[in-house]
Formats: structure tokens, C-alpha cells, sequence
């Protein structure tokens, strides 16, 4: 116990010690959040960029002007064309936008814009949204339509889930389903995400040092003291912990930055006020909120504590399948890839089975991929925010505590054989040899 | 009282079989040679007696006891196949493997520090391995085999790699360990190396135990009663007579200073001489030929490969 011990710490130091490790761990939440913030930051930089647009309009159908938004400011000019054309620049504008006098409105309509320089494509959009909902206007005034009427007619529907649960005194209680889907989907998927990367990263970390050990020629010196069994088991032990540490201080820095970031962006969106139209501010202000209180009202008591279980009970079984091939391998790193494939395959597919899983959540390959040891530590940390049968999540649990200690068990009788094994190409055939040799 | 009983041990991997039936006793004290041909079972054989793999049958006793899992503690084993991690600083490592023989990290320190000193590498301690020599990192493992201050020390090919000199201060801290009643097993198939150091020696090959005994008996029995006679002078004329005469003795070879004759009975020695003494002969000396080890071992190798 106390060797465990001794080999758990030398594999936890060495690999915290190390600057990639440390850089990484304090980059990653940096990134995280820039990539967040820049496309934001991106969309109110472009926000500034207003255009000055004359409107010359010969169609007679713009009777008033359009309404200024951050992307555009329309003037309704009377000037010719041609004049306009000469001296729009002189009169401040970027642009000279032409409503010709349309035959028939029916048809698709041509309208120009003369500038020197070119639209975005989504401020072209936009103005072509602006016309045509004018047109469209004055197409029902035309036809004597009641603009009322019309907007009666129009109907917004908005599903709200209600839960249903039994009481204890047997009442039926509903509850507000405080999930809105989206969030969950994002959540789910981001966690799964996480394990995944997880699983490939830290497990090829534990296949590549028990390798390196086994190149090294230091692992007969070691197991003259220790047991081959105790020098995995430390190994994976210690890189988990390795591991654990980096998602740790993850899921206390990327909130935080989140937190300092959006404190200096606040101060920015402040000061764009005055471009912005108030009302959009506070409608994107209530949006942000919104999913802020969703987000508060997640379940985290319950999220973290199962996704640190999946991501350890995922690693082990992975990082000992990962620590039996190095030991099988040889010098040869074309002949690991060949025998880490088979292990990589039900990593790939639970990651593709996640995204089917996560718009069908209760569907029966959502319930069999979360049970299934090898898929349940990606499937089922997707499925927690969409609050999965407390059955189902308990029996994926027990599965997988089973199926950790089969797995070492099964990757501890490879290694032990493995890892004095010079010049003898493991394939698997080989492996499953020395999975029945006697105890040695 | 042998340090070491290996009784009628057998491991075999899936058809092959690595040690077949062997028993060796090891006396306390003494440096024992381990000797065969690649592939004849001496690294198994070695495993078993670590604990490193258990043998299928036969026992194994260290210092009386039936080996168990204390064991390791008690034997220094520096493997052919050896390497260091190389990126760990050499203080830190040293550590590292006493603790893991049950040092603590006291004596640990203090047993590394002695070493160093002895070995006058004091500067050492945070060096990384990697940016050790090839034979100064054979210094490094050397310590780390031996600073548990182990019964029994097993040497698998400890000199390969080495310069003379760190062979030379190797070799003398080994008959120092020894002095000081350390038990060693020696295992190489350097024969130079094997006479001057080893008191026995077992022969290994193919599995199976072909030869044991002190280095010197072993010499004896395998000895063909040659003797080469170096002289000044002439031959007496009817020497080549008395030969043809006489089964006694046949001349292999004769120069003009050397004499290499066989002689068929333990007495017939003297006869010769006195016979070349009688006859004027100056002889300047007189010599058992006793084959080496090398010889033995490619003999008996050789035999049992038939």
C-alpha cells in the first residue's frame, strides 16, 4: 500500500511539475472564454459601422422615412439620381440607395445601390428585409386590407414543460420544468465533450509512459521492488489524479474569467449605448439573463458530482486498456496504433451516439448506450441535464464500478506478461495467450 | 549455511520450457558465477529468484526462509536489461528506488549521500539523468541496486558499458561488499571476468544445471593432465624413443624453449621430469596446463547442444 503510495506521487509530481502542464491548465480557460467573448465582441465592433444611406425613391411607396437601426441610417432625398450619384460623399452619405417606379409589384423587384464601396452581406440582407416589408405594407394598404385584422391574425405559441411527480402523501405535484432545452443540450454535449477529449488525451498519456517505462529498461529494475500490478495501478492512479487536478481548476477558472471577462465587456457594452437602440440592449440583457438563470438553476449538486464519476470511471477502464498495449508494444509505434485502434473505435462511436442521444434523451439507445461500460462515461454526463430516471443512472453507476475493476483486472494480467516481453510482436492473438498464463 | 537454495525448480512459457528442474546452492559470503549461452535460462532463473515471476514448481529459500514477499527488500538485483528514468533528477531517483526497498526518506537520503561521496559525484543530485554519460548512469544504477545494503546482490552483466576505470572501481566495491559478508551472484559469459572473481560457479544451459562446484575443482576435474615444460638447453636425443616406448606420457608439441606433453597417469609428471633433470636438461619451468573456463564452458555447451 504504502509502494502504491510512493509510485501515485512520483507519477502525479512529474507530470504537474511539467510546464506544457501547467501552461495548458491555465491557457485552456483563457481560450475557453476568448472564444466566447470574440464573436460577441466582433458583432458590436461591426455594430459601429452604421451606414449613411440616401433613399431616392421613385416608386412613391416609402412615404416616410425608414427607421434607424445600428446597422443603417435611411434619409429620403429628393434630389435626381444622376445629381445624387455626383455628390452623395459631399453630403455625408455612403451610399445611394434607388427604388425605381416598380410595373408590377408582383414581379421580383430591382432596386440599385451606388457606392464606392461594398455592403456586408448581412447589412444587404437586412435592407432588403426593410423594403420589402414596406412594400409589403403598402401593398395592404393598397388592397384595403384592415391592418389590424392582419396583425390579429398572427399567433405565437409557446410550449412550457410542466413535471409530474408523486408526493409522498401520493398528491400529484407539478413543477415548473426549470430545464429549457437548449441549455441542457449545450450542457450535455459540452460534458461529453470534455470526457471524450479526456479519455483520448489521458489515456494515450498512460499508454505512452508505460511504453517509454518498458523502452527505458527501467521497469525490470522497478519490478524487483514492486509488483507489475501495483506499477499500473500507480500509474493510472497517478495520472487520474493528474487529470482530476486540471478539471478541477478548470471548474473554478473558467467561471471566473467568464465572470472577469464579462465585467470588462459589460463596461464596453455601456459605452456602445449610443449607437445601440436601447431597446435592443435590453433585449439582449434580458436574454443574457435568462440563460443565466437557467443556468443557476441547474442541478449542480447533482451534475458535477456524476460527471467527475463518469470522467474517473471512463478513465480507468480506458487508461487500462491503454496501459496493457504499451506494455504489449515494442519499439515499434506504427504497431501501437494498429493495436490502440480497437480502443479508440467505442470512444469515437459513443461520441457520435451522443449527438443522436442528446435530441431523443429517454429513447431506448439513449438507455442501452448509457448502460454499456464502454459508452456510459461519454452518453451518460449528456443525458444528466435532461434529469435521466434515477434508475437508469444508478444501474449505469453499478455497471461501470463492475466493469472498472474487470477492466484493470483483465490489463493487469497483460502487463504483467507484456512489460518483459522483448522483440515479440503483440498482436492479439498474443494479448489473449497471455491473458490465461499462470500466475507469475 | 548457503544464502541461497534453489530446489528442483521448473517455469516454463506455453511449449517452452526456460528452467528445467534446477537446484543451486549458493554459500553465504561467497560471489557465485552465473554462467551460460544467451537463451539458456539465466534471466528466468534470476526472476524467479526476485520474485519477479513465480516458478511453476520447486522451491526457492533465502537465507533458510521460503521466499516470500519481503524478500525484495533483502536482494539488490541490477538487471542486464537496465535503464533510469530520464527525466527525473539523480538525487530524486535514487530516492525514489530505496523507498520503494522500504528506505525512509532519511536513511535514504543519507545512504545516497554516502555514495556519492564514495563515488565523488557530490554535485550530482540534481543533475537529470539524461545528461549523464552511458557509464556514468551505469554509476547511478550501480547505487541504486546497492544502497538498501542488501543479503544478495545479483549482477546481471554489470561491466558492460563501462570504461576500465569505473570497471576497476565497480569491481572493487564489489570484493568490498563481499568482504563485508554481502552474498553475490555474479552472472555474465565474460570467463575472464568469472575467474578472477567468482570462488563458484554453476553452468547453465538450455534450461538445465550442467555444471557446479568451486571454480578450482571444476578446473580440476576438467583438466587433461597437459604440462608444459619450458627449458634451455637440448632434449635429450631419446626422448622422442622413450615417448614411442612408454605410454606414460606424448609429446604435443615441442619448440625449442617449450614442451607441451600429456601424460596418461598422475605420477608420470615426475617420471618426466626427472628424466629431462637426469639428461642436463635447465628447466625453467614446469607447469600444470589447467583449461579456462572459456574452454569448459564451450565444451559443455557444446555437449549438451548435441
Amino acid at each position: 500500500m504504502n509502494k502504491l503510495w510512493l509510485i501515485v506521487k512520483r507519477e502525479y509530481i512529474v507530470r504537474v511539475k511539467k510546464k506544457s502542464f501547467i501552461l495548458i491548465t491555465l491557457l485552456m480557460p483563457l481560450g475557453f472564454t476568448l472564444l466566447m467573448v470574440i464573436p460577441v465582441v466582433i458583432a458590436s465592433l461591426s455594430g459601429n459601422d452604421q451606414k449613411q444611406i440616401a433613399v431616392k425613391d421613385d416608386s412613391g411607396i416609402l412615404t416616410n422615412d425608414i427607421k434607424a437601426t445600428d446597422r443603417a441610417n435611411f434619409k429620403i432625398v429628393s434630389e435626381s439620381l444622376n445629381a445624387l450619384k455626383a455628390d452623395y460623399k459631399d453630403k455625408g452619405f455612403d451610399g445611394v440607395l434607388y427604388l425605381p417606379n416598380f410595373k408590377n409589384l408582383n414581379d421580383e423587384l430591382r432596386i440599385q445601390y451606388y457606392s464606392n464601396g461594398q455592403l456586408s452581406l448581412s447589412t444587404k440582407e437586412f435592407i432588403e428585409r426593410q423594403i420589402a416589408r414596406r412594400i409589403r405594407d403598402h401593398k395592404i394598404e393598397a388592397a384595403g386590407y384592415d391592418k389590424k385584422l392582419l396583425k390579429s391574425l398572427e399567433t405565437n405559441v409557446n410550449l412550457e414543460q410542466k413535471e409530474l411527480t408523486v408526493n409522498k402523501e401520493g398528491e400529484l405535484v407539478e413543477a415548473h420544468k426549470k430545464n429549457s432545452a437548449v441549455i441542457a443540450t449545450v450542457l450535455g454535449s459540452a460534458s461529453a465533450f470534455i470526457i471524450y477529449m479526456i479519455l483520448l488525451i489521458y489515456g494515450s498519456m498512460v499508454m505512452r509512459s508505460v511504453m517509454e517505462e518498458k523502452m527505458n529498461r527501467i521497469v525490470e529494475v522497478m519490478i524487483s521492488s514492486v509488483k507489475p500490478f501495483q506499477l499500473m495501478l500507480g500509474k493510472i492512479l497517478g495520472v487520474s489524479a493528474v487529470g482530476l487536478t486540471q478539471i478541477l481548476i478548470w471548474i473554478i477558472l473558467i467561471p471566473t474569467v467568464a465572470v472577469v471577462v464579462q465585467l470588462l465587456f459589460h463596461i464596453d457594452a455601456s459605452q456602445m449605448q449610443g449607437s445601440m437602440n436601447p431597446a435592443e440592449t435590453e433585449d439582449v440583457m434580458a436574454k443574457f439573463n435568462e440563460v443565466m438563470g437557467t443556468l443557476k438553476q441547474q442541478n449542480w449538486g447533482f451534475i458535477i458530482p456524476t460527471f467527475i464519476f463518469y470522467f474517473m470511471g471512463g478513465y480507468f477502464i480506458y487508461a487500462a486498456m491503454f496501459a496493457a498495449v504499451g506494455s504489449a508494444v515494442g519499439d515499434d509505434l506504427g504497431e501501437s496504433q494498429s493495436l490502440t485502434l480497437p480502443i479508440m473505435i467505442p470512444i469515437i462511436l459513443a461520441f457520435v451516439f451522443m449527438s443522436t442521444v442528446i435530441d431523443n434523451p429517454n429513447s431506448s439507445l439513449a438507455t442501452w448506450t448509457s448502460i454499456i461500460p464502454l459508452f456510459s462515461p461519454i452518453i451518460m454526463p449528456a443525458r444528466i441535464p435532461f434529469d435521466p430516471p434515477l434508475w437508469e443512472v444508478i444501474v449505469s453507476m453499478v455497471v461501470l464500478v463492475a466493469s472498472v475493476v474487470f477492466f484493470i483486472w483483465i490489463a493487469g494480467r497483460i502487463y504483467r506478461v507484456g512489460i518483459l516481453m522483448y522483440g515479440k510482436k503483440g498482436s492479439f492473438k498474443e494479448l489473449g495467450k497471455w491473458l490465461f498464463y499462470k500466475e507469475r | 549455511m548457503n544464502i541461497l537454495e534453489i530446489e528442483n525448480v521448473f517455469k516454463s512459457f506455453g511449449n517452452f520450457t526456460a528452467v528445467d528442474h534446477v537446484s543451486i546452492n549458493v554459500p553465504k559470503g561467497t560471489i557465485y558465477g552465473l554462467l551460460g549461452p544467451n537463451g539458456a535460462g539465466k534471466t528466468t532463473l534470476i526472476r524467479i529468484i526476485t520474485t519477479i515471476i513465480r516458478a511453476d514448481s520447486g522451491k526457492v529459500f533465502l537465507d533458510g526462509e521460503k521466499l516470500n514477499s519481503d524478500h525484495p527488500h533483502q536482494i539488490g538485483y541490477m538487471p542486464e536489461e537496465r535503464g533510469l528514468y530520464k527525466k527525473m533528477k539523480v538525487g530524486d531517483q535514487l530516492t525514489y528506488l530505496a523507498r520503494l526497498k522500504g528506505l525512509s526518506a532519511k536513511e535514504a537520503k543519507s545512504e545516497i549521500s554516502l555514495w556519492f561521496e564514495k563515488f565523488d559525484i557530490k554535485d550530482w543530485w540534481n543533475k537529470k539523468v539524461e545528461e549523464l554519460s552511458k557509464g556514468m548512469q551505469q554509476k547511478i544504477q550501480f547505487i541504486a541496486t546497492v544502497m538498501h545494503k542488501p543479503k544478495l546482490l545479483i549482477l546481471d552483466e554489470p561491466f558492460t558499458g563501462l570504461d576500465p576505470i569505473n570497471t576497476n572501481l565497480i569491481k572493487e566495491e564489489i570484493s568490498r561488499m563481499n568482504a563485508a559478508g554481502t552474498s553475490i551472484i555474479f552472472s555474465t559469459h565474460r570467463m575472464e571476468q568469472v575467474e578472477e572473481i567468482c570462488e563458484y560457479i554453476t553452468l547453465i544451459n538450455r534450461g538445465q544445471n550442467v555444471l557446479e562446484g568451486k571454480v578450482a575443482e571444476v578446473k580440476q576435474k576438467f583438466k587433461e593432465n597437459q604440462y608444459r615444460i619450458e627449458f634451455q638447453g637440448a632434449l635429450p636425443s631419446d626422448l622422442q624413443a622413450v615417448d614411442d616406448a612408454n605410454d606414460a606420457f606424448e609429446i604435443q608439441s615441442k619448440t625449442e624453449r617449450e614442451l607441451i606433453v600429456k601424460v596418461a597417469k598422475d605420477n608420470a609428471s615426475n617420471e618426466l621430469l626427472n628424466h629431462l633433470l637426469r639428461n642436463g636438461v635447465h628447466i625453467n619451468s614446469f607447469n600444470e596446463i589447467l583449461p579456462s573456463l572459456n574452454q569448459i564452458f564451450i565444451k559443455q555447451a557444446g555437449q549438451t547442444n548435441e
